[in-house]
């Protein structure tokens, strides 16, 4: 699972099998009202819809992507989650998703916060930049981390924000969210025992798939 | 279409002239005791609308899709029209296998109220005098247009339509129609249009119209009495309209700076450059098919629409607990509507937590896009319909 060249969930090449999108499957209770925030072209939304029943919206910043998704008949619409969430009203969905897509806003705080306003729960996933083996590349060149997995330079990415683990706790923290669950994969994509303390996991984990609710 | 396959222009006024009160299309006909209440405070009575169907109604008549024709287009979406002898107007998206596939779908489309081509409209002979309305008939607005084809659509026996389309001011109408009926409208898509008619754009209508009342064959609009027309007035109203529909790189990609049949410029003020042959010949070629107080109207009409209006202001209330499902389109280069006024229409149905998709295609071919083969349009119809019609569990 590479799951760093997933370019901020807005490449198009979506793979099926991203094993977030099985992790927040799992997370979501059937026949609910969900809004994926930077859907990219549909493909957990169409997940959802035939595996959960689940009355799917989403959000793409990418044309290509929204083209996709209405082509094949999901209602998305074009826009930005830095700018658009403001417009949805407070507890609209059952969950507001925002999958490989928190590292590529402006504002995470507000984006985060909107989430955990538009949504009974947020469902956050993003890749975890306390991974052992991008320490490792810093460490060891004294370079920003570019690699198969990780392909942009750092000065044409889209992803803007990158965060390890326990940096999206602290932001929780501060704005008063409270983890119903954690979903910490390693690089095979194995989940990492929810006993296993944040500091350990934080240097194994190679993505998070958070579920938060307003504390 | 060469020109021997065009009606003569002689023809032509005739033709034009004849389907005003007796259109080749169908007619549902109002008498005095069905009339149409207008916005303006009055009854309109008898009244007619001049209809083209395509497709075959279902038993439980839950295939039937309602398109919404633009400024100065009509019911001829997919067939010869008869007055121009050209094809319809929309003949790449409606037609079997189509993006509006007419071996699923019940197609409406009617001439709008205020037309030209058979539905009642200023130039239709009014009951009382016996001569044409003119200036009498009362000014029409969008609600009323939509009020009208609710009409046409019962009298089809139809409860509730499959989908509601339509371009520019057909977009329009169908926000009109899911905001006024919304219990009536299963899906509605609104391309290249917006809630409102901005400042900008009742300018340039105020243009058209100025330029057709300052013709002197208008006659303070009884030219029909006169025998007369003011085409003059009304080719210059259509140019400067035609100018808002491109965009400044798609006339600069087709015309540039290219000069008309010459080597050289005239120093004069014939047609040197080929933009202005081509608006010459759209503004002649146009009212050989449209009547000039029609213009009046319909630009009107557009001119007064503000959804939000009707509803306090906040655009979010007229689509309050909608169980319809919306899709927008907008075109990148579009400044007659541009994708912001797409987007406000976007996040007021977010607002009210409509079920909404909305797609802005890039192309440099400005408003007409709609009218043009944009196949992202195309492939968004046809998904977007596809859906909807297997969330009805109607046969695919």
């Amino acid at each position: 699972m590479n799951l760093l060249n997933q370019n901020g969930g807005r490449t198009m090449a979506a793979d099926p099998n991203r094993v977030d999108h099985r992790v927040i499957a799992d997370l979501i209770e059937p026949n609910t009202r969900l809004l994926d925030v930077g859907c990219s072209n549909g493909t957990l939304l169409s997940l959802l819809k035939t595996t959960k029943g689940v009355d799917g919206r989403g959000i793409e910043l990418s044309q290509k992507g929204v083209n996709e998704c209405v082509a094949r008949g999901l209602s998305v619409i074009q826009g930005d989650a830095d700018i658009d969430l403001v417009y949805y009203p407070d507890k609209s969905f059952d969950y507001a998703v925002l999958s490989q897509t928190i590292q590529a806003t402006h504002d995470p705080r507000a984006v985060l916060e909107h989430l955990l306003r538009i949504g009974q729960k947020a469902i956050v996933s993003f890749p975890n930049f306390g991974h052992w083996t991008l320490r490792l590349q810093v460490l060891a060149h004294g370079r920003m981390p570019v690699s198969k997995n990780l392909p942009y330079t750092w000065y044409d990415t889209p992803n803007i924000h990158f965060c390890t683990i326990v940096d999206f706790l602290d932001l929780c923290k501060a704005v008063g969210v409270k983890i119903e669950k954690s979903v910490v994969l390693s690089r095979r994509g194995m989940q990492l025992p929810e006993t296993m303390p944040w500091k350990l996991r934080n240097l194994l984990g190679e993505q998070a798939v958070l579920l938060l609710s307003a504390d | 279409m060469s020109e021997s396959e065009r009606v003569q222009p002689s023809d032509v006024d005739a033709a034009a002239r004849r389907e005003i009160d007796t259109p080749t299309s169908e007619i549902a006909t109002f008498d005095r005791s069905n009339p149409l209440h207008l916005d303006a405070g009055v009854e309109l009575a008898p009244f007619q609308i001049a209809y083209q169907t395509y497709g075959t109604l279902n038993e439980d008549k839950s295939n039937a899709i309602l398109i919404c024709h633009a400024l100065t287009g009509d019911q001829h979406v997919a067939n010869i029209h008869p007055v121009t002898g050209k094809r319809g107007w929309w003949e790449l998206v409606v037609g079997p296998g189509r993006p509006i596939d007419t071996d699923r779908f019940f197609v409406i489309c009617s001439n709008v109220l205020g037309g030209c081509l058979g539905t009642t409209g200023p130039g239709s002979t009014n009951p009382e005098t016996g001569q044409a309305y003119g200036l009498d008939l009362p000014v029409i607005t969008i609600r009323d247009m939509v009020r009208a084809q609710a009409m046409l659509v019962d009298s089809f026996g139809i409860d509730k339509l499959f989908a509601v389309i339509g371009g520019s001011m057909g977009g329009m109408q169908v926000l009109q129609w899911a905001a006024t009926y919304p219990d009536r409208v299963h899906n509605a898509i609104s391309i290249a249009a917006g809630a409102r008619h901005s400042s900008q754009n009742i300018a340039f209508h105020e243009v058209g119209r100025q330029a057709v009342m300052a013709d002197p064959n208008w006659c303070a609009g009884r030219y029909a009495e006169e025998g007369l027309s003011p085409k003059k007035g009304l080719a210059v109203a259509r140019m400067a309209a035609h100018v808002t529909y491109m965009s400044e790189s798609s006339l600069h990609r087709k015309f540039g700076r290219s000069l008309q049949d010459r080597e050289e410029l005239t120093f004069g003020f014939d047609a040197d450059f080929q933009i202005e042959s081509y608006l010459r010949h759209q503004g002649m070629s146009f009212v050989d098919r449209f009547d000039a107080n029609s213009y009046l109207y319909v630009t009107r009409a557009m001119d007064y629409f503000d959804l939000a209006a009707e509803h306090d202001g906040l655009l979010a209330n007229a689509f309050m607990g909608t169980k319809t499902r919306f899709c927008l389109i907008s075109f990148t280069s579009d400044w007659l509507f541009p994708t912001a006024e797409s987007r406000s229409v976007v996040h007021a149905l977010n607002a009210a937590n409509a079920n909404v998709s909305f797609v802005e295609i890039e192309t440099d071919r400005g408003h007409d896009s709609f009218l043009l083969d944009e196949p992202e349009m195309f492939d968004t119809l046809s998904g977007f319909l596809s859906s909807g019609a297997k969330d009805l569990g109607l046969p695919a």
